[in-house]
């Protein structure tokens, strides 16, 4: 089954195409990295599948219903969920309240404003219980915005899949962490996405070659190869595009 | 100066353990402090007090609610003063409506529709301003209060236009059978509606929505891709802050049997702001203390002095500039010094601020009144006095005198707030470490 597809995907900032007709296809369940050279337009590509920024042209579905003309709110309610490259969480929250926030909708508290959050029991067994899975136990009471910075990259992809989401989207997750911070993430990312349709920016090729079922290349907005690691890796085309990339 | 240490503790991180002792004795405080003032001989209030006091409650409620905007939520709004004032138009006319006996409904209620009123207001403007955020969202609450402002002026049959408009609260329909003939009674009923509104405040941030609130100001856009639209999350918390605003409205025009212009317009909304931001936005009970400070230099100082206003502005520029964090933001950062039992090894550090601190504000009250009585104080026919000396602003002395006190002070000020924060910045390292070692 088809968990997100993007048919002839465009998108223009002024006069300028940054994505030029991407179309995908990410099987339930798969582990999928998007690589690419600088400015092939990854994030942008995030950014479009989330509802960050609107389309100029194509088709964008989740789970067989198009989101490419809903908000994110509403691309999130349907089972997506996002983490951005450049940190993103609520920095005068506590640790706990970080996780209690990123539970809430799915947990069907909407805007509540006549529920004492500290009568929801299960909700707050259910956010515990993601702070000891992400080894954040200790780090409970203090403000996300005091964490170190691998901590607040594990609260991020706490906060992502939270909610419960089936499909989520990890931008560079891994993004300027130590080898053994790295090492640390991807298994964390590994155990909490466990049986989710996982779609994954990632500069790291070992990450990526080690993590991925398929790996799909955008350069300049354009996707030249997507497939099975062996067979990207092996790919003339990729190689060139990466060298060439390399050599301007 | 200490530097502004953002406190550790998220606000409302857990509900309040030992707090309680503290709101029931200011609680305590609130109740008996009209008797301290009593006079015995006569039999009689003192009327300033009560109507300090009274003005304090209903401000406590007006920065409360506002800071539901301003600290809770990230949003700078220029129009809360709208919400207020339509609470109090609303009672004005209810009062007015029960005492011709149109309508029975006890005076202990009557609040309530205030806040029914400035909840209707906030839902409709609340849906045009919250469609922003940030400075947009400023810009356009200051076109909504210039709205309210000029509609007050235009519709004479609601808001009695320049002149107000007027009631008598002597409706004689209670829940206790009481007159409010006297201030005392209408004060106890201030109290009451405090209690009621700063318990359903604090509770709102306790709830999801309030929560949401927080974290649409830290970072709206993560809000949204965990499912919520800040949008509407900013509605809501607009709308209830107005319900709270007009409650405090309410009462205003119960206490004051008349209600103008002035309760709706800029420069009230610009006293929520202040209030909040002196007494701290960061804090629950900030804007309490903000509120309390606010009304008593408004209703004491002024008494003092004509130059009040000076005073509340540096006050503010002082808040601003060097403890942005607030007053409540001043108490909070030394939690976890005095739970450590480090606080008394910041007795003396402050005791040597206090010195040149003093100095500098009393010469910088020295130099306001001076001018003020060179200038207005003249035009006045007043003279300028200290302990029953006269003193003679146009001599040379006492300018001198207050020079050395501003210009010396704040250099000592200076070194001494230096030597301040490296004693703080050892401390709060000191904490830290112990808190790492346990």
């Amino acid at each position: 089954m088809t968990a997100v597809s993007l048919r002839d995907v465009r998108k223009s900032f002024g006069p300028t195409e940054i994505i030029r007709g991407v179309n995908l296809e990410i099987q339930s369940g798969e582990r999928h990295a998007l690589i690419g050279p600088n400015g092939a337009g990854k994030t942008t590509l995030f950014n479009l599948i989330s509802g960050r920024f609107p389309i100029t042209s194509g088709e964008i579905a989740l789970n067989d219903r198009r989101i490419d003309a809903l908000p994110p709110h509403k691309i999130n309610r349907m089972g997506l969920s996002r983490s951005f490259q450049i940190t993103s969480i609520f920095h005068r929250l506590s640790v706990f309240e970080n996780l209690r926030c990123a539970l809430l909708w799915s947990q069907g508290y909407s805007y509540s404003f006549w529920s004492p959050l500290w009568r929801q029991k299960a909700l707050n067994e259910r956010a515990e219980f993601l702070l000891e899975d992400l080894n954040l136990t200790s780090r409970r009471d203090i403000l996300a915005g005091l964490l170190s910075y691998a901590e607040q990259r594990a609260l991020e992809v706490g906060m992502t899949i939270a909610g419960g989401a089936s499909v989520i989207l990890l931008d560079e997750p891994t993004a300027g962490m130590s080898h053994s911070e790295t090492d640390y993430a991807m298994a964390l990312i590994r155990r909490v996405t466990q049986g989710k349709t996982l779609l994954m920016v990632e500069h790291d090729m070992k990450v990526v070659f080690d993590l991925a079922d398929t790996i799909t290349v955008l350069v300049y907005g354009q996707v030249i190869a997507s497939g099975p690691p062996e067979e990207v890796r092996a790919s003339k085309a990729v190689r060139e595009a990466y060298l060439g990339a390399l050599e301007e | 100066m200490s530097e502004a240490t953002p406190a550790t503790v998220a606000i409302g991180a857990k509900p309040m353990g030992r707090a309680w002792l503290w709101w029931g004795a200011l609680l305590l405080l609130a109740l008996v402090l009209p008797w301290m003032f009593y006079d015995w001989t006569t039999g009689r209030h003192s009327g300033f007090m009560i109507s300090m006091l009274s003005q304090a409650g209903m401000m406590v409620i007006f920065a409360l609610s506002y800071n539901m905007l301003m600290g809770q939520a990230g949003l700078l709004s220029f129009c809360h003063a709208v919400f207020f004032g339509m609470g109090g138009y609303t009672v004005i006319h209810l009062l007015s409506s029960i005492g011709a006996g149109d309508i029975g409904i006890p005076m202990e209620v009557v609040p309530l529709f205030g806040g029914l009123a400035g909840l209707g207001m906030a839902i409709v403007f609340g849906y045009m301003a919250t469609k922003q955020r940030a400075t947009a969202f400023a810009m356009i609450t200051m076109g909504i209060g210039e709205l309210l402002a000029t509609a007050s002026v235009m519709f004479h049959h609601f808001f009695g236009g320049e002149g107000g408009i007027t009631t008598d609260r002597m409706i004689d329909r209670s829940l206790f059978g009481l007159t409010y003939a006297q201030g005392i009674q209408v004060y106890y009923l201030i109290i009451g509606w405090t209690v009621i509104s700063v318990v359903g405040m604090y509770f709102l941030t306790q709830t999801p929505l309030g929560r949401m609130a927080n974290a649409c100001r830290d970072n709206f856009e993560r809000a949204q891709f965990v499912g919520y639209d800040p949008k509407i999350v900013r509605f809501v918390q607009f709308a209830l802050s107005g319900l709270f605003a007009g409650i405090g409205g309410g009462l205003y025009a119960i206490t004051y049997e008349i209600v103008t212009f002035d309760a709706m317009a800029g420069p009230l909304s610009a006293n929520a702001l202040l209030m909040a931001y002196i007494g701290g936005t960061t804090v629950f009970a900030g804007p309490i203390l903000g509120a309390v400070l606010i009304t008593v230099l408004q209703s004491g100082v002024s008494l003092l002095s004509n130059s009040w206003l000076v005073y509340v502005g540096v006050l503010f520029i002082t808040m601003v500039t060097f403890v942005p964090t607030g007053l409540a933001g001043i108490v909070m950062a030394h939690g976890p010094i005095h739970k450590a039992g480090q606080l008394g090894r910041l007795t003396v550090p402050y005791l040597r601020l206090l010195v040149p601190g003093v100095a500098l504000l009393l010469g910088f009250i020295g130099l306001v009144e001076l001018l003020s009585f060179l200038t207005i104080g003249a035009a006045q026919g007043k003279k300028l006095s200290l302990f029953g000396a006269p003193i003679d602003v146009n001599a040379f002395q006492p300018w001198a005198i207050v020079a050395v006190c501003v210009l010396g002070g704040a250099g000592w000020l200076r070194i001494e707030s230096k030597a301040f924060n490296r004693v703080w910045e050892q401390v709060t390292a000191d904490v830290k470490a112990r808190e790492l070692l346990r």
